[in-house]
């Protein structure tokens, strides 16, 4: 199962792997994965599904059933992808895992079977990021996890704690790889991990190799979120862009830490300098440190050069040393909260949507109720710009009323949700767009960073056979 | 021409000079200001600072800026700290994940260098 009884593609250097993104979070583009495994070349398939708040839903859905907690999405794909995937031998691996990656990996086996692949598909399982039933003992150990934001210490929201996991980095999923693993799922992973752990894996390289390490992990953050790097969301000649059948990202690795980052041809999107390097200051911090449990990546030292038509190389990208610590994300129960919006259309649309404001208001405040927070935006006006955007002139064909509440009680949010609908035939004129009904009251759960110490995670691997 | 339009006339907004991309972390968010060529990222070095931008977003967001420079790149890198409202899922503003601050920085006006031609 090494690197050398792959298929090399049809690179110039033998040593290069072909790495696709084929989905960039959970409710990506369905057609994605499928997209990039029949498009052209790959020896990869990696797939990141896990955002910040995912890991607290899936830990709630688990708590329903136990055989659940994980991306669903991902295993429908296995159950379309599987054959082709195991003729061509592409690897997989995906952090679709969620808080029940065994179950995920169940659930895939099984798809396996379905598809008369026993024998043929091994599943690596990574685990030992789930610190829920653990943070009892971490606390009493002397570990506050402190919020990094706040300075809080957790045990101030302890029994509201709804999921709690730490960042693995790449190692385990190396593990998995190694030990024959043809998909590798995994649970809270870096979204860098998991594109980084194929080249560690194929070019050999070690847990030292601090440059290398930061040039795969930058090429983990350019094909993270999918498409965004390759044509989607990209301010730059968007009107010339075909986005009807955008071309996800693909990384050409090389050994020696330069890669190429590129797309199937024929598809849409595109690849340039421009739209990778949007990408590149996506959620950027201080860009000579961009911290992950395997390096620290300097974004100060990338080199990018477009090389072709939807090719732009990749090099001179250094690193330093990974720190002692990983990241946990925490997420916790912290109230409830509801949106509300109606639809006033002109003359004067904007006075009436304000006027609506002030009536409900009023009445929220006539029957006592307390929130932690109402805002209020005008859909069309002001809503993304605030104040930065011109005041429109009184001609505004319509504007959205948008009411949001939050509270630490659910009664004054569920109150909110009834004062709406009211306003259509008790408030002021011209109002609309009340199809969706009333609103719907939502659980917070916030999110809470914090560090602990790697000597405390000891990741696990399994590799289990269909 | 008024004044105003007089010296609007020697201004030019900064979607004429870069583009950029936002998102978050927690309540801050960061938008990443590219230059759409080069020549241009001294422009957006000496004029964009972390102190124009902080007046730009006044009434905006809540905490200081922070600036960061990456030449290679010919982008900066802007954290608007307390700009979402508490941030992802707590925050109740349509923008909760500071997804569009990034066109937000770019309706900026700077002084037109001389000479400059920027189409």
């Amino acid at each position: 199962m090494g690197a050398v009884t792959r298929r090399a593609p049809a690179a110039s250097s033998a040593r290069s792997i072909r790495i696709a993104a084929g989905q960039g979070f959970w409710g990506d583009w369905l057609e994605a994965p499928a997209r990039q495994v029949e498009g052209g070349p790959i020896d990869y398939l990696v797939m990141d599904y896990l955002a910040e708040v995912t890991m607290s839903i899936l830990q709630k859905q688990r708590a329903r059933n136990p055989a659940l907690g994980y991306a669903t999405d991902f295993v429908t794909a296995m159950q379309r992808l599987l054959p082709e995937l195991a003729r061509r031998r592409i690897r997989v691996v995906a952090n679709a895992g969620g808080v029940n990656p065994a179950g995920c990996a169940r659930a895939v086996l099984e798809a396996a079977r379905a598809h008369s692949l026993a024998g043929q598909v091994k599943v690596g399982v990574v685990t030992g990021d789930d610190l829920l039933d653990r943070l009892g003992a971490l606390l009493a150990a002397g570990h506050g996890l402190v919020n990094l934001d706040t300075g809080r210490p957790l045990s101030d929201v302890r029994p509201a704690v709804q999921s709690a996991n730490a960042y693995l980095g790449a190692a385990p999923v190396v593990e998995a790889l190694r030990q024959g693993a043809d998909i590798v799922i995994t649970g809270r992973v870096t979204d860098t991990g998991l594109s980084l752990a194929p080249m560690m894996h194929e070019f050999g390289w070690r847990s030292d190799a601090w440059d290398r390490l930061a040039a795969g992990t930058v090429a983990g953050h350019i094909i993270e979120c999918g498409a965004q790097c390759s044509g989607g969301n990209c301010l730059v000649d968007w009107q010339h862009i075909d986005l009807d059948d955008p071309g996800y990202p693909i990384i050409e690795a090389h050994a020696d830490g330069n890669f190429a980052v590129t797309k199937h041809p024929g598809t849409g999107g595109r690849v340039s300098v421009a739209t990778v390097t949007e990408q590149l200051v996506y959620e950027m911090g201080d860009p000579r440190a961009y911290i992950t449990p395997d390096c620290i990546a300097d974004f100060t030292t990338i080199q990018l050069r477009q090389a072709g038509r939807d090719r732009v190389e990749v090099s001179g990208v250094r690193g330093r040393p990974a720190t002692e610590f990983l990241k946990v994300s925490a997420a916790y129960a912290c109230g409830f909260k509801a949106v509300g919006t109606l639809v006033y259309a002109w003359p004067d649309a904007l006075a009436k949507a304000r006027r609506a404001d002030q009536v409900l208001r009023a009445r929220l405040s006539a029957l006592g109720l307390a929130y932690e927070e109402i805002l209020t935006e005008f859909v069309g006006a002001n809503a993304t710009h605030g104040r930065l955007a011109p005041a429109p002139g009184p001609d505004l064909a319509e504007v959205q009323l948008r009411v949001g509440v939050r509270a630490p009680d659910r009664a004054p949010v569920e109150r909110f949700t009834r004062e709406i609908a009211p306003l259509i035939l008790n408030g002021p004129p011209s109002v609309t767009g009340f199809a969706g009904g009333r609103p719907k009251v939502e659980e917070v759960v916030a999110y809470w960073p914090a560090l602990i110490p790697k000597s405390e995670v000891k990741p696990v691997v399994e590799v289990w056979e269909a | 021409m008024t004044r105003a339009a007089a010296k609007r006339a020697k201004t030019v907004q900064l979607l004429h000079l870069a583009h950029a991309r936002s998102g978050d972390k927690g309540d801050t968010a960061n938008v990443g200001l590219i230059a759409l060529k080069p020549a241009f990222y001294p422009i957006l070095v000496k004029t964009v600072t972390a102190a124009r931008v902080a007046r730009h977003f006044r009434g905006v967001i809540r905490g200081p800026v922070e600036r960061y420079e990456l030449p290679n790149l010919h982008a900066l890198n802007f954290l608007l700290h307390g700009a979402l409202g508490g941030g992802g899922t707590v925050s109740l503003k349509t923008d909760a994940q500071g997804k569009v601050f990034s066109t937000a920085l770019l309706r900026m006006r700077i002084n037109l260098p001389g000479g400059l031609r920027v189409r």
